[in-house]
């Protein structure tokens, strides 16, 4: 086979946007050159709960430079309903409308912006902004806000309640081996690098353009449409390059607001960032708080599953995740059900972050699952074994495939698991105690109705588009690399063109969709250029595929030609030219349709994963380092191995940082983060990462989405910090159920 | 970032006329002042940059010490060939701390005077007595995971955040300043101070004084030294407990030891009864366990950060030991020795 | 619940007229003669004044090493440091990096390796990878592990990374 097969699906090659991220030239939300513009510098509640009543603007109106001061007083209007302001994750509550009025629902609520013409200005005068505040009771602990705990009537459209089997109370009061323990995850805050941010470039004919940190432009498109009275049409929302997401992006965030708002006060074209301390005040993970029940006989198999979780929200959204079913789905326990509820408190509302609700769900339960195997006396690879479910166990579905037990073997080979010994505290080296552990992850494979665009020059260069987002993920290049093998060109011939509203439909970029459903529309698009092509190639002089059918031909190295046949066959390039046309374009839907969605109702769609753990810990000081992982990963076809790796890497590193690191201080007295910035948040360095390694095992799946492909963003974080818990178990016999695992909570286990 | 005055100085002289009144700040690497500035915690009216002044160098003492410029960088600091020869203490803790890219600004003057990473004080929006005197201290009571064991008043908590200076409170260097009555020198047991009630104040240095130089007494302590660092994650992170021990041996016994701590004060924390206790002793996990606790008496924490007692008292005994047997804890190598 | 007012005094200096003050820095080789406001940091006069927008704003604290560029060929956070005072020295960006049309081999090495995700905290590595190989102080993984790890990746790539920098370390001539 020729060139293509260098480039196309299933081959490593490198990002296609590489090139513009190592010499500085990809440009950001914030670094778009806008002439005229305001650098907009927010100004924060300082209280968590109560009223504005004054705000004393003169000692900032004063400094040099300041053009305006917006707050809810001078404010332009916006639209009057709450249903203006849903996003498309469609949040149950009244959605944050930043000043809106005088009232404070959280700490570091933006409560004015300060406009400035340079942002030193801006920033200056904001220090001067002297607000007011009426103070009223407030509670963030979470602890507390346990008593207010409910089941929203109205649910987020992504949740789905566990379903209970058997009798679980029953079987749990009559199994032989019994395991109840409260598991808990600390607040996290996403942090992408790049601080959220904004600029409206203002055209002064009611067209707006938002280079907005968003991961999703046209979700934003339509927010600032509904909500701040623009028509859609004159609103273009571009995230050509975004900083990281992790879904802090997958709603429209509050500098967006204030950026529209801003730019429509001044009438000029505004810029909005956040500061690093600001990205405390907006989306972050549910804190939880997690029961759960396991009931086993003495050969290890469960007999009863049961989980009781709460998530933390806001008071004016509630904010749901997906907790207990994930161990209830991976799991065949005859007897299995759960309740979830959420708990209010006077914070922004929590967000989906990296996985939400399975990579606090399964990674807390599978620390409860390795507790159980040690009482079981069996090996947790082993347990884990025994208790495996061919299909979804909740759900009662069969997989499109489930590839867990071949991820499980190849990861304990290439781990050396067989090399362990049971008994905690038994391996050493040096002065450290060595631990292995190992969990299993699970999370959706899901595919969303995106459209692409592909259009072939006569030059025979090939443009795709689709308004998706690129967040780190790879899908300049994995739109690029399926274009290729499917027209037969090489890297060089193809642009791939995303984050802009303007370019064929795609929704917001997350829950590990963007490459199966972005993936399969390019596919589609190029397929029809491909027809379309081979009606052109009727008009060639010779009419080189006489009879041929479309099924007949296929597209190899820039070059359409009989398959099977040993000739070359024709340039596209000279087609193009007979055809007489400049371009040859087509746009297509890539939908699961109403087949799909029936088959969908009868088959479950997830991937999995095994993760491997080493960790060493320091005899006496308790100082962790988690010196080797394997992570074997099932996620049916790999349309590029070498980003598919960094997104499991990525996904490993964060995992990590979610056992060891990563918590979000509250002083319930003033309602506020405390160590909101990247000095006290601690994010895993480089320091902190040893060697990862990560397998994709085969995994054919050809029902589960168009291309086979099941997404890769979110799977490498979901049981990894288990994996990390029952290494440091093993080695140290200290169990911890309440992550992350600091130095405190090893040695409060001394006592 | 409020409004200043900038000036340059060319000269000391220069430097403490644009120096005096409490609304200036002297500027060196800038990676304290200038994150403080943007916090609006520092607002000084004037800005008085000393980066060119002849500050910059290592010099050799007539008594076999060495003179450490105040505007040396910590980078070139821990990679001059005198410290890492005859100080690798010093080195060690430099090393330990903040980033390449932070030792490559920060200086030694500046590290000297660098202040809490207290959330509260680092937050305008909360009451700090360090900060704002007369607020309060929200840390007491609030979220002081990472504050004082050791030393601390009602009105504060807040640690001092450096690692170098507790390896030169171990050396006991001795700093060099000037101001508008002249040059003194000041022991460094004597430069930071305990908050008592007047915990705005970090240090003893007199209005519009200024760092010039650390002397580094000629001791040797290259055999036997170590800087433990034990922190939240293992690189960039200050430090929740962090242990200096210099160490002189003898015949098998201990002649000299010096033993400061970091994380646990408003100061680097030494006691010379501490030390005084295995003195003459031959090295023994009992003598280390017997100078921890007196380093620690009264040690007690403030609820979150009540792990640190132990803590303390776990990395002291662990720190005599890396010193006794040679084999300084590597800050590159994350095993603990 | 009593009143909280966080009120300043009117501060003299807030309406006070802004002197600029001229500098001189080399940006990636070129000569710029410049009138800064004091106050104005190296990191957003590159990048709001210069239009070098490839320096990153990660946290603007010195907590991140996002903002990392070379001034006369060592690694700081231009983030904390005030471009008055850097008045004179040479400044290297990421954009100064390639010449012309040919990468980096540290830049080249980074997009082999796949050392980035979102590319936001990229600029920064290799601009500090550069400083590390200027500073001759590492050889194995662990000494680039440990002196890379002033640049914060929240996507995770630093296996990735370390292993861009050790490629491009050990092509090094040894120093």
């Amino acid at each position: 086979m020729g060139n293509q097969m260098k480039v196309g699906i299933g081959t490593a090659i490198s990002r296609v946007d590489g090139r513009e991220k190592v010499t500085g030239a990809a440009r950001y939300a914030a670094e778009y050159v806008v002439p005229d513009m305001l650098y907009g510098v927010i100004v924060s509640s300082a209280i968590a709960k109560g009223s504005i009543t004054a705000i004393d603007e003169d000692a900032a109106r004063s400094v040099p430079g300041i053009v305006e001061i917006l707050s809810h007083k001078n404010r332009p209007g916006e639209a009057w309903f709450d249903r203006s302001y849903k996003d498309e994750l469609n949040i149950p509550g009244t959605p944050f409308k930043a000043l809106h009025d005088s009232t404070i629902l959280f700490s570091g609520q933006p409560v004015a912006v300060v406009l400035g013409k340079t942002f030193e200005a801006a920033r200056y005068a904001a220090s001067l902004v002297a607000i007011t505040y009426q103070e009223e009771a407030h509670n963030i602990d979470f602890a507390v806000s346990l008593a207010e705990k409910f089941l929203p009537k109205k649910k987020r459209n992504t949740y789905h309640p566990p379903k209970t089997r058997g009798e679980p109370d029953k079987a749990f009061d009559a199994a032989a081996l019994q395991l109840h323990e409260e598991y808990h995850l600390a607040t996290e805050h996403h942090n992408p690098m790049e601080m959220h941010a904004s600029t409206v470039e203002w055209h002064g004919d009611g067209r707006i353009t938002v280079y907005d940190k968003t991961q999703g432009s046209q979700g934003v498109q339509a927010y600032i449409a509904s909500g701040f009275g623009f028509s859609k049409k004159d609103v273009r929302v571009v995230n050509a390059y975004v900083g990281g997401g992790f879904g802090s992006g997958l709603r429209p965030q509050y500098q967006t607001q204030l950026a529209v708002l801003a730019a429509k006060k001044t009438k000029r074209s505004v810029r909005v960032v956040m500061t690093r301390q600001q990205m405390f005040t907006h989306a972050h993970r549910p804190e939880c708080t997690y029961s759960i029940k396991l009931g086993a006989e003495t050969t290890g198999m469960f007999t009863s599953i049961y989980g009781d979780a709460t998530t933390s929200t806001s008071r004016f959204e509630n904010n749901m995740e997906d907790i207990v079913t994930w161990g209830m789905m991976n799991y065949a326990s005859p007897n299995a059900g759960g309740e979830y509820t959420v708990a209010p408190r006077d914070t922004y509302t929590s967000a989906d972050m990296r996985a939400p609700g399975a990579a606090t769900g399964m990674t807390l339960f599978e620390i409860a699952v390795d507790e159980m195997a040690y009482k079981a006396k069996v090996d947790p690879l082993e347990f884990r074994t025994i208790n495996y479910s061919e299909i979804d166990a909740m759900n009662e579905l069969p997989f499109t495939s489930k590839a867990l037990r071949e991820a499980y073997r190849e990861g304990a080979k290439a781990f050396g698991w067989s090399r362990r010994t049971p008994e905690p505290r038994s391996m050493t080296d040096g002065r450290e105690l060595v631990g292995w552990g190992v969990a299993t992850g699970m999370w959706d494979a899901q595919f969303s109705k995106t459209s692409a665009s592909a259009k072939l020059s006569a030059n025979g260069h090939l443009e795709v588009a689709c308004a998706t987002s690129d967040i780190g993920t790879g899908t300049y290049t994995v739109m690029t690399q399926v274009a290729a093998d499917t027209l037969g060109l090489s890297i060089t011939q193809i642009t791939a063109k995303l984050g802009d509203s303007d370019l064929p439909t795609a929704p917001v970029e997350g829950g590990s969709w963007g490459a199966a459903s972005s993936g399969a529309a390019v596919q589609l698009a190029c397929q029809a250029v491909g027809k379309k092509l081979f009606k052109a190639a009727k008009g060639l002089e010779g009419d080189p595929f006489g009879a041929a059918n479309f099924d007949d031909v296929e597209f190899v190295d820039g070059h359409m030609k009989l398959k099977g046949s040993d000739v070359a066959g024709v340039p596209l390039t000279t087609i193009m030219r007979s055809s007489g046309e400049n371009s040859i374009e087509a746009e297509e839907t890539a939908s699961s349709g109403i087949s799909g969605m029936i088959s969908m109702m009868k088959k479950a769609r997830n991937t999995h994963s095994a993760v491997f753990v080493e960790v060493k810990v320091d005899e006496d000081l308790n100082v962790v380092r988690v010196t080797r992982v394997v992570n074997a990963v099932a996620a049916g076809r790999i349309i590029n191995p070498k980003t598919a790796r960094s997104q499991i890497l990525g996904g490993v590193v964060m995992g990590i940082g979610m056992a060891l690191h990563e918590e979000t201080f509250a002083d319930v007295k003033l309602g506020r983060w405390m160590n909101h910035d990247y000095a006290e948040y601690h994010v895993p360095a480089n320091a902190d990462i040893y060697d990862i390694e990560v397998l994709f095992v085969d995994e054919p799946d050809p029902e589960v989405t168009p291309l086979g492909v099941k997404g890769l963003g979110e799977i490498g974080i979901v049981g990894t910090a288990a994996a990390v818990a029952n290494a440091i178990y093993h080695a140290t016999g200290k169990r911890v159920r309440s992550l992350p695992i600091t130095i405190d909570k090893l040695l409060e286990l001394e006592k | 970032m409020n409004r200043f005055d900038y000036a340059r100085a060319g000269s000391l002289a220069e430097a403490l006329r644009d120096g005096a009144g409490d609304d200036a700040r002297y500027l060196a690497g800038g990676t304290n002042l200038i994150d403080l500035m943007k916090e609006n915690v520092e607002r000084p009216l004037r800005i008085v940059d000393i980066n060119r002044l002849d500050l910059h160098g290592a010099t050799e003492l007539d008594d076999g010490g060495l003179r450490l410029g105040a505007l040396m960088t910590n980078a070139e600091t821990a990679y001059h060939p005198q410290v890492e020869q005859r100080f690798p203490l010093l080195a060690s803790a430099i090393l330990a701390g903040a980033s390449p890219q932070l030792r490559n600004a920060a200086t030694n003057g500046g590290n000297l005077n660098q202040r809490t990473r207290c959330y509260y004080f680092y937050d305008t929006a909360t009451p700090c007595n360090k900060r704002d005197p007369g607020t309060g201290c929200g840390a007491i009571g609030g979220v002081n995971r990472i504050h004082a064991i050791l030393g601390a008043s009602p009105s504060c908590i807040a640690t001092h955040p450096s690692d170098m200076c507790i390896a030169l409170a171990a050396l006991g260097a001795q700093v060099q300043v000037t101001g508008p009555e002249g040059d003194r020198t000041i022991a460094f047991a004597d430069y930071h101070r305990l908050p008592g009630d007047e915990p705005w104040r970090d240090n003893t240095l007199r209005a519009g004084e200024l760092v010039t130089g650390i002397d580094l007494p000629p001791d040797d302590f290259t055999s036997h030294y170590t800087y433990l660092k034990l922190r939240d994650r293992l690189s960039y992170a200050f430090a929740l407990v962090s242990v200096a021990v210099a160490m002189k041996l003898e015949d098998g016994r201990i002649a000299d030891a010096r033993i400061a701590l970091g994380g646990v004060a408003h100061k680097p924390w030494r006691r010379v009864e501490a030390e005084d206790t295995i003195r003459n002793q031959a090295p023994s996990t009992q003598a280390f366990e017997t100078a921890a606790s007196a380093l620690l008496a009264g040690a007690i924490g403030q609820g979150e950060n009540d792990f640190k007692v132990a803590l303390a008292r776990k990395a002291v005994v662990r720190a005599l030991g890396q010193a006794a047997a040679g084999t300084p804890q590597s800050q590159i190598d994350k095993r603990v020795a | 619940m009593p009143t909280l007012t966080a009120s300043r005094p009117l501060p003299a200096e807030a309406s006070r007229p802004i002197d600029t003050i001229p500098i001189t820095l080399t940006v990636n080789g070129s000569v710029r003669r410049l009138q800064v406001e004091p106050w104005t940091t190296l990191l957003d006069l590159l990048r709001d004044k210069l239009d070098l927008t490839g320096t990153k704003k990660g946290c603007d604290h010195g907590q991140c090493g996002a903002c990392t560029v070379l001034i006369d060929g060592r690694r700081i956070n231009s983030c904390l440091t005030l471009a008055v005072v850097r008045d004179g020295c040479a400044i290297t960006t990421i954009e100064g990096m390639a010449t012309g049309a040919d990468l980096h081999p540290l830049q080249a090495a980074f997009i082999e390796h796949d050392a980035f995700q979102c590319g936001y905290c990229t600029p920064g590595q290799i601009c500090s990878a550069q400083g590390l190989i200027n500073e001759g102080r590492a050889t194995s993984r662990d000494d680039v592990r440990e002196l890379m790890s002033g640049n914060l990746c929240r996507c995770g790539a630093y296996t990735n990374i370390t292993d861009a920098v050790m490629d491009v370390l050990q092509a090094e001539p040894a120093r």
